[in-house]
């Protein structure tokens, strides 16, 4: 039996190569933030740790999941995407994505500006995962909403 | 002699399609599919005598408290009750040993007290007794598995203390399939003065079980995972126990007699019937007992080991994946728990799930074991009944070999 194609929407090769080799692997010694992600359906789980610059940009970032591809895939591109970023910059981000998990559409701005995560929207198609998808994302926004808590 | 396919004409959900390719249905841990009987019955309640029971002089009302009764004596003989009044109708499994834990233990186990539970439990046999043991000051203790996944039974003695009160056990691993030695670990608990509720949520549905050979002061099963609908569910407890114990829930249906000030309680198993009772799923879960008992559990059992034989021969075809049980068929249920290291199992489900094989994906309601025990984040898990085939098995194993290939090439495509 061949499988449907519709899969790899879902699976598409630039997912697979962020599961297969997620980046910006292992957490930081002493990172600014730090959140911790579990998603107790599948047992998917994420750290994720950053460093701030002086100016309080994001200037590393780190992160450790064990998980299904979809998660630990978006987990990995999101890292890809924060370095240089303020963290208001960063929830923007984060609102961006989760409006388009949740039945937006990138803009063509939005798509410039988000590159490999927009393979991502293949995700909606199959609305079990999207929860998978926001995994890495829910966390670095619970991340940033701790750090505000001690810091502001 | 057993006919599958005279079997599977009897479900009419075994019919469809899913993604425009044939049903293959093995999630039967999770819930069980339903016969026509059942559906039949379910919508000739609604249709025919709708009506409260215990109250009215209607014939409708008569009806419906007849049909109600005789579901409840229905499963009694099915686990070989001493009586009907044994049966306390519930929800489910989690919610007749919630029954259990904050009416008999709140009033039995106290502080300094030991309730002993197994390392193999789904959570609904565990988190209750967490709260319990908190509450109450008392400690909560594991039996261990075996490293070939049958529970250990070698230190029993030490771990079944005087102070131990209750000991609660699965009766077959929804993660394992493992059988436990449910008679030989009631009676320890006996020699120490403690009582033993055994979950028979995977037990009952397939395989003969006798509460009395067993000896088990309490026994908890849902009626959805045998043939039955969901939202009913079995509290078998022994009569001196029932007796002895409080309400659960107070209000209508289980009172004698009500005064301002003051209520007595009508007699068990009503007195843990508060309220408007499931009265339509109750009906339809007899009618489920009626096909099970009609097909023989001697057969339904015997057709399961068949099958999870077949399995475990063709899944040892498959070097990318181990799997987690008891070897011996005679302790093992028709589950098979799998792994595989490159492939998460929610990625594994995603796929069959397009060749229409469902299975489960995840920690299967226990966390500890699978996390703790099995020392993985998941499982992907195949779990078979009464209308599965070898086929089915054979699709699943093409459909894993297909898995494999899905995730090997888009691997390779980059190497």
């Amino acid at each position: 039996m061949q499988l449907p194609s519709e899969l790899d929407d879902l699976y598409q090769d630039i997912i697979l190569d962020h599961y297969r080799s997620p980046r910006h692997q292992g957490l930081l010694d002493d990172p600014d933030l730090r959140g911790e992600g579990f998603n107790p359906f599948c047992g998917d789980q994420v750290v994720l740790t950053l460093g701030l610059d002086e100016a309080g940009r994001i200037a590393e970032v780190g992160f450790e999941g064990q998980g299904c591809s979809i998660s630990q895939a978006s987990a990995s591109m999101l890292t890809g995407h924060l370095e240089g970023k303020t963290l208001e910059e960063a929830e923007g981000l984060v609102r961006t994505f989760k409006g388009i998990m949740q039945g937006g559409e990138f803009t063509p701005e939005q798509e410039d500006e988000l590159g490999d995560i927009v393979a991502l929207q293949g995700v909606k198609r199959f609305p079990i995962r999207i929860k998978c998808a926001l995994l890495g994302w829910t966390t670095l926004q619970d991340a940033i909403a701790a750090y505000r808590k001690t810091h502001d | 002699m057993y006919d599958v396919a005279k079997i599977r004409k009897d479900f009419p959900i075994l019919d469809r399609e899913v993604h425009g390719v044939p049903l293959v249905y093995l999630d039967n841990a999770a819930t069980s599919q339903k016969p026509r009987a059942v559906i039949q019955a379910l919508s000739d309640y609604y249709e025919r005598y709708n009506a409260n029971v215990h109250r009215g002089a209607h014939t409708l009302a008569i009806e419906a408290t007849d049909a109600y009764e005789e579901a409840r004596a229905k499963v009694a003989r099915f686990i070989n009750a001493p009586s009907p009044e044994n049966i306390v109708f519930v929800r489910n499994t989690t919610e007749a040993i919630n029954l259990v834990a904050h009416t008999w233990a709140v009033a039995n186990v106290g502080a300094g007290d030991r309730i002993v539970v197994t390392e193999m439990e789904h959570h609904s046999n565990l988190v209750p007794w967490q709260h319990v043991a908190r509450m109450g000051g008392a400690e909560l203790k594991l039996m261990a598995m075996t490293s070939g996944y049958e529970l250990d039974t070698s230190d029993l003695d030490e771990l079944l203390t005087p102070a131990t009160k209750l000991v609660a056990l699965t009766h077959m691993s929804n993660v394992l399939g493992t059988i436990t030695p449910v008679a030989e670990v009631v009676a320890a608990a006996h020699r120490v003065g403690a009582l033993a509720l055994v979950d028979a949520a995977q037990s009952v549905p397939h395989m003969p079980v006798d509460v009395q050979a067993l000896d088990c002061d309490f026994m908890a099963f849902s009626g959805h995972k045998m043939l039955g609908p969901t939202g009913i569910g079995v509290l078998y407890a022994k009569e001196e126990v029932l007796e002895q114990m409080d309400p659960f829930l107070r209000g209508g249906e289980m009172v004698l007699e009500v005064t301002y000030e003051d209520a007595t309680w009508n007699q068990v198993p009503l007195k843990f019937e508060a309220g408007t009772p499931n009265i339509g799923d109750a009906i339809a879960l007899g009618a489920a007992v009626d096909y099970l008992s009609a097909l023989g559990m001697d057969s339904v059992r015997e057709h399961e080991v068949a099958l999870t034989g077949y399995a475990m021969e063709r899944f040892a075809e498959l070097e990318e994946v181990t799997t987690f049980g008891p070897s011996d068929l005679s302790v093992r249920g028709g589950v098979v728990s799998f792994y595989m290291s490159e492939i998460h199992p929610h990625d594994i489900g995603q796929v069959l799930d397009q060749l229409g094989i469902a299975i489960r994906a995840g920690h299967h309601c226990a966390m500890p074991l699978v996390r703790s025990r099995l020392n993985v984040p998941a499982t992907a898990r195949a779990s078979f009944y009464l209308y599965n085939t070898e086929a089915e098995i054979d699709a699943l194993i093409d459909g894993l070999n297909q898995v494999l290939r899905y995730f090997g090439d888009a691997a390779s495509k980059r190497a």
